[in-house]
């Protein structure tokens, strides 16, 4: 088989190189690597002279099937993008499509939205805290993220069947109501969370080899970050005060009360340091929502829209026809573009669909958070050591199924 | 928005193509050599810092009307986090023509660039893919996927004794519903 056919080559991706320099290839399926992110580097001695990223190894072509899918299967898709936070991304795919149909949600609905979000961010943030920890050699904090991250995805498996892939909000609402057991397993959760966030901060906050490895180790200025379209925390933890729940609230969001972290210098501890506040913010809106819950319905009471109630279907032939008609041919958003974006736990995420008045999106296309974020490791990395490259990896925090999609 | 139509209305004059609202924020219709111009003085001028990213679409079996007449659409996704407003500025081109690169005014503009030009085929002047060279795609891929003439492809269904396969049309396409199963080996799937 011949690599050069597929691969880009080594010796070839740099426009030029120096004399004494040495290309070393890391990835694709390197650990630290957070998936399959191939990045070749031009070292010189130990110190990164420039690197460059090489993607698509997960690319599946979610864009092009979409447009031969009707909108409501578009949305096991969204989840598949963005897997650590699939609820954030079916939250975005469902607000696009609203923003086009021009629907009202109960507010039972985004109130549970917010809460299920609300547990991907901290899931997402969870799976992050573990891995990179365990990229620096610390291997503790690994098993107290994953048995937390454990008890969401149990809470998801009770709610929507799947532990990952929950797909529970749909453009109209939600799948269905939250179980009753719903409350008392999140409260129980919450309640031990602030003991566990402690436990996991004593572990690393002052911790001297994680102090070493992340003081002043990739710098990112704020400037920077906005012209690379640097998002979510690493936009925070570079000084921009910019958070789509708080600036440009959606799905109730104006209703809570949290605070934005905000990060002084912009180096790789300051963007651990703002995850961690994240973390504990999103506990403290969970509970908000879960206090205030308002009775109501989970869907839309567009039958066009959201089907109707199973046992309905029993007596009612209009029932009975709206149900076969939404889940045959699905809905017909008006012709028109729309760009809805939420916040999600790895920047803003953000769907653009085009719609041409039929059931299924004429373009269909998701703003990839970890994407962009992506291109300030090539700028980060620069004149640091091969080292520090595994340490900016894991802070930057991406997915590469969104990254390839 | 008044006040960046105005600045706009100013800068440009009859270039400025269409003004429209639209759900999600106002989109500014601009031929590609203005689009740098565009981007630059709604950046320095009205603090669109932010660049969100840019989407491009293919027109080519839409029936609807449109505010542009290429058949490529780019749009480029600005936000500003003074005022929380968003634009979009929208750019066309027919099959070949090439726009120039928004990298000197947004360094975040590579990526997605790139993965438009790998999509579509549509040329970035300053951003161009090296000969052979694919983004997101092997580098022996032929094609440009996101294209509406390009099929979904697929994998064979059995025992259909040809009848059930993907849905497609022309042959000549590359890779038209052909299995991928197997041929990275040994066999050649494009002319490389």
């Amino acid at each position: 088989m011949n690599h050069q056919t597929f691969m880009p080559s080594t010796e070839t991706i740099f426009e030029r190189i120096g004399e004494n320099t040495m290309i070393v290839n890391m990835g694709p399926q390197h650990p630290s690597t957070h998936g399959v992110l191939r990045v070749i580097t031009e070292l010189d001695g130990e110190t990164i002279v420039q690197c460059k990223c090489v993607i698509g190894y997960l690319h599946t072509g979610m864009e092009k099937e979409a447009e031969y899918q009707q909108y409501l299967k578009c949305v096991p898709m969204t989840d598949r993008m963005d897997y650590l936070n699939a609820n954030g991304n079916n939250l975005a795919h469902a607000l696009a499509v609203e923003q086009l149909l021009g629907c009202e949600i109960p507010k039972r609905a985004q109130y549970i939205r917010v809460i299920l979000a609300e547990l991907s961010r901290i899931a997402s943030h969870l799976v992050w805290l573990g891995t990179h920890a365990l990229d620096m050699g610390a291997m503790t904090p690994f098993f107290y993220t994953f048995q937390q991250r454990e008890l969401i995805l149990d809470i998801f498996e009770m709610v929507s069947g799947v532990r990952m892939m929950p797909s529970w909000i749909v453009p109209g609402g939600l799948r269905g109501d939250v179980p009753a057991e719903f409350e008392p397993r999140l409260r129980e959760f919450l309640k031990s969370f602030d003991n566990e966030m402690d436990t996991l901060e004593s572990l690393i906050n002052e911790n001297p080899i994680w102090k070493e490895r992340t003081y002043d180790v990739g710098i990112l200025s704020a400037a920077d970050a906005l012209s690379l379209g640097c998002s979510g925390p690493i936009l925070r933890a570079s000084g921009v005060n910019w958070d789509l729940r708080k600036d440009k609230p959606y799905s109730s969001y104006e209703d809570f009360n949290f605070s934005v972290p905000i990060g002084r210098t912009g180096d790789v501890y300051d963007r651990y340091l703002v995850r961690m506040v994240e973390l504990r913010e999103s506990a403290k809106i969970i509970e908000q929502a879960i206090d205030g819950l308002p009775e109501g319905d989970f869907c839309t009471a567009d039958r066009k829209i959201s089907p109707p109630p199973k046992p309905e279907i029993d007596f009612s032939m209009e029932s009975l026809i709206h149900h076969f008609k939404l889940y045959t041919e699905g809905f017909r958003p008006p012709v028109g573009e729309a760009y809805a974006a939420v916040e999600g736990s790895k920047g803003e995420l953000g769907f653009y669909i085009v719609s041409d008045g039929t059931n299924r999106p004429y373009r269909w296309h998701e703003r990839p958070s970890s994407f962009m974020n992506l291109k300030s490791l090539e700028i980060l990395a620069k004149g640091r050591m091969i080292a520090d490259l595994i340490a900016i990896i894991g802070s930057i925090d991406i997915v590469l199924g969104e990254i390839d999609r | 928005m008044v006040a960046e139509t105005t600045t706009l209305q100013e800068l440009l004059g009859e270039r400025l193509i269409k003004t429209v609202e639209k759900h999600a924020g106002t989109y500014f219709c601009v031929a590609p050599d203005d689009l740098l111009e565009t981007l630059e003085v709604l950046r320095d001028k009205h603090d669109y810092k932010f660049f969100s990213e840019c989407v491009g679409a293919d027109y080519s079996t839409w029936t609807h009307e449109r505010d542009l007449s290429g058949r490529f659409e780019v749009v480029y996704n600005l936000l500003s986090l003074s005022t929380g407003n968003r634009v979009f500025v929208k750019t066309s081109v027919s099959d070949g023509e090439s726009i120039p690169s928004a990298i000197p005014v947004f360094q975040g503009a590579e990526y997605p660039e790139k993965e438009i030009g790998d999509m579509y085929g549509i040329i970035f002047t300053g951003n161009e893919l090296k000969p052979g060279e694919r983004f997101m795609l092997p580098d022996d891929w032929v094609g440009f996927p996101l294209r509406k003439e390009y099929p979904l492809g697929g994998e064979d269904v059995l025992f259909d004794l040809g009848t059930k396969g993907p849905a497609v049309e022309d042959k000549s396409i590359p890779h038209a519903g052909e299995s991928f199963e197997g041929k990275t080996g040994t066999e050649e799937v494009s002319g490389r």
